[in-house]
């Protein structure tokens, strides 16, 4: 039995240590034996917590003996390597931070901490967040737990992976393009970027500001539902958090999807995508009309430009939030005999390839004779995609979309490529542009083993609908199986 | 790349604004790479956004005041603690005055 207790669901975990089955200290140590044996053939963390860990893991168990358990005591998430960690290591998987230890916990990491979660340890992820496939890590890149020879999906690889191979119950990743969804349906586990404002960001290490949004990895639908709960509401240290309630996403989850309206957009159902992830699609489509709810054709007809706009914002954004890292203050300094050469030089060997790519972009298109044609248009684009899900959510309730053209692609291949990386993330990146909610749960297999994931996109604030719809879907039979590792 | 969008000396002018030291290997892999996704963005152009206002934040929470008021008084060492040179409380640079 205890050697199974880290294979648990967080709905399960909870009940089984508020009835003192297994205690807070069994439940941590199956997820640190787990990690020692799957680990190195996946690279899932960059730093693992042992110690941290026990010791909080000991405290929820006190918590638990006093009738004082707080949302999840006692339960180990993996915490993707870009959110600030008072005195563990914070790399952001970049030679930059290599030693960079903060002095302050991020938002959500107190709110974590205060509701009693044992911090396992911090995940591999791209560089600053910039990839699809975690393979742009200082840190060496993450294997998929379906196959080895496969990526996890990006940017949060590295949390997905470990959710997936069983070496803690949940976790944090932050999505800008897809950063969660991409990694979840590769992974084959649930993840949600939320609405963007709904969760503070207050000390994750920005990226492109106007995108970026914190969010969960779990096993179940009902799982990150709990997660969010503990993450979202007001922050005053983060001016563009929404002082909106928070509401209790678990108690939405009630399997009734009858008279839901579904909208199936033509735009994300053409060339490129691989036939087995559209009939795995299309399947779980009509699941849903069985369970009562209704299918909507939709048109979303900018979406073919949305790579273009995010690549234009993002970099923009991106190239602006890495200026400060100049080797004064904190992370690497390379010297030099006046502060210019020691800033280019620092930056030079701080930053990896696909990070500097990213800054020159940014810097290019917010340069002097180049804003109007290419920022300024980016953003432009950026109000007609957001103008297109306005009006498909007149008609429906819920977006289902597939959330990749293809399943997990092999280690390498997209690596000289640049552009064809950038790709990956067609069907994720709009919803980041509209700042929309959006849920990557698993609904099938390729005939090689590996997940398929379907997309669930909401309406602002529409949390609740999507966990709904995706909890509903679950309910119908579980599409998950054993990652080949186990 | 038959078309390059942007010249080896734009690419050594970004860098500099980017505060970015770059090798001539760096050079010519940036010119390749960011010639072919801004060819790549040129797409955009077949979109008539005369009349479209642009989008630059999504959220709703619009700019909140709060009072100025010191919420918090960190501690000199946990602040220095991650600078890579320092003398007693103070961030080192080199010699900006000669």
């Amino acid at each position: 039995m205890t050697s199974e207790l880290n294979r648990m669901t967080i709905a399960e975990a909870r009940d089984g240590l508020a009835r003192r089955d297994f205690s807070a200290i069994e439940l941590t140590r199956a997820c640190l034996e787990q990690i020692k044996l799957v680990d190195p053939k996946i690279n899932a963390f960059i730093t693992v917590c042992a110690h941290e860990a026990l010791e909080q893991a000991a405290a929820a168990d006190r918590r638990l003996a006093a009738g004082d358990a707080p949302a999840l005591c006692g339960i180990p998430l993996a915490i993707k390597d870009i959110y600030a960690t008072r005195g563990v290591r914070t790399t952001c998987a970049s030679k930059m931070l290599e030693n960079f230890v903060p002095p302050f916990d991020a938002t959500v990491i107190a709110r974590l901490r205060e509701a009693g979660a044992v911090f396992i340890g911090k995940a591999n992820m791209d560089e600053f967040a910039m990839g699809s496939s975690t393979e742009n890590s200082a840190f060496g890149a993450t294997r998929n737990p379906h196959n080895v020879e496969r990526v996890p999906g990006g940017s949060s690889g590295g949390s997905a992976a470990a959710v997936a191979a069983d070496e803690c119950l949940g976790a944090l990743g932050t999505d800008t393009g897809g950063s969660i969804r991409l990694p979840a349906a590769f992974c084959g586990v649930a993840g949600i970027k939320p609405t963007y404002s709904r969760v503070s960001r207050y000390g994750v290490i920005a990226y492109a500001s106007s995108l970026d949004q914190v969010g969960p990895f779990a096993k179940t639908v009902r799982d990150a539902a709990i997660l969010l709960r503990t993450l979202a509401g007001h922050d005053p240290h983060d001016s563009t958090c929404s002082a909106r309630p928070v509401p209790d996403y678990e108690a939405a989850l009630t399997g009734d999807v009858r008279g839901m309206r579904i909208g199936v957009p033509k735009e994300y159902f053409g060339a490129g995508m691989e036939p087995q992830v559209e009939t795995a699609i299309r399947a779980a489509l009509a699941s849903y009309e069985r369970l009562g709810a209704t299918l909507v054709e939709i048109s979303l007809p900018h979406t073919e430009y949305a790579i273009a706009a995010y690549y234009i914002v993002a970099t923009a954004e991106a190239s602006a939030n890495l200026a400060r890292y100049d080797g004064i203050r904190y992370g690497l300094r390379v010297e030099a005999d006046n502060t210019g050469e020691l800033y280019n030089r620092t930056r030079a060997a701080g930053f990896g390839a696909e990070v500097k790519r990213r800054i020159m972009l940014g810097a290019f298109v917010l340069s002097a004779g180049y804003y109007d044609a290419y920022y300024l248009k980016g953003q432009k684009v950026r109000t007609l995609i957001r103008g297109d899900f306005d009006r498909a959510f007149a008609r429906c309730d819920v977006i289902a979309t597939p959330v990749a053209p293809t399943t997990a692609f092999k280690i390498g291949e997209k690596m000289a490529d640049p552009l064809q990386m950038y790709l990956s993330d067609i069907f994720t990146i709009s919803v980041n542009l509209a700042g929309l909610p959006g849920l990557s749960i698993p609904c099938g297999f390729d005939s090689d083993g590996l997940p398929i994931g379907l997309q669930l996109i909401g309406a602002p604030f529409a949390e609740e609908t999507i966990l709904r719809a995706g909890d509903a879907f679950e309910r119908t039979g579980a599409i998950t199986r054993r990652a080949a590792i186990l | 790349m038959a078309d390059s969008k942007i010249s080896v000396e734009q690419v050594r002018h970004v860098a500099r604004l980017a505060r970015l030291e770059l090798s001539a290997a760096d050079e010519t892999a940036l010119q390749a790479n960011l010639s072919e996704i801004l060819q790549y963005i040129d797409q955009l152009n077949r979109l008539d956004t005369s009349a479209v206002a642009p989008t630059a934040q999504v959220g709703e929470a619009g700019t909140p005041m709060r009072d100025d008021v010191i919420a918090n008084r960190p501690d000199p060492e946990a602040m220095l603690a991650n600078a890579p040179a320092r003398a007693g409380h103070l961030f080192k640079v080199p010699r900006i005055i000669e």
